[in-house]
């Protein structure tokens, strides 16, 4: 393993390699992809990208949780998370090449 | 949405694109997260989330039809973190 972080600037670079526009352009269309994502679940839909995966929001109910420092119950209001469900191309590629 | 949706509404945004360079900008921001969780890196995408590679350790698995043991070997999987200016903004704030 490599251990490094990749942030958005790797991801731009990446497309401006790939298409050939501008570093700055390619930063906007890195930020403009994530955007509607984000805005997709925001509005509750999934978003599905075939040979990658699924995001999906999920609402959960309130409950009671525990202070574990305390022990003093405290009430958890219902709230959307978020979840990613790898796609079997993604688990396959990662499972082989972090193998051994 | 789907990948296709997504890439429309590029599209639709950036008309003096070809359709065809959206689909490659689409894919390579896919391709790349892959890749480099292939390698064992991390990809921090502040505000959306974060991507990582998690290990599960070796195990004796059993087969549910036959309750019979089998050993399963280490192995590593994908993993994803919301940020948190993203479940903010599922919770309406």
């Amino acid at each position: 393993m490599s251990d490094k972080t990749l942030t958005r600037m790797d991801l731009s670079e990446a497309v401006f390699r790939e298409v050939g526009l501008s570093r700055n352009e390619s930063a906007q269309l890195v930020e403009s992809v994530l955007q509607h994502m984000s805005d997709a679940l925001v509005r509750g839909e999934t978003v599905k990208i075939s040979s990658f995966g699924t995001f999906a929001v999920r609402d959960k109910t309130a409950r009671m949780g525990r202070n574990p420092k305390t022990g003093e119950e405290v009430p958890i209001s219902p709230r959307r998370v978020l979840t990613f469900r790898p796609s079997h191309l993604m688990k396959d590629r990662v499972a082989a090449g972090n193998r051994g | 949405m789907i990948r296709s949706e997504l890439i429309q509404k590029i599209a639709e945004e950036n008309p003096h694109l070809f359709q065809r360079d959206v689909e490659r900008i689409v894919n390579t921001i896919f391709e790349e997260i892959i890749e480099a969780m292939a390698r064992g890196d991390r990809v921090e995408l502040r505000g959306f989330g974060a991507f990582s590679v998690k290990r599960r350790d070796a195990r004796t698995g059993r087969n549910p039809r036959t309750g019979e043991s089998v050993a399963v070997e280490e192995k590593h999987v994908p993993f994803f973190k919301a940020g948190k200016l993203l479940r903010d903004r599922l919770n309406g704030s």
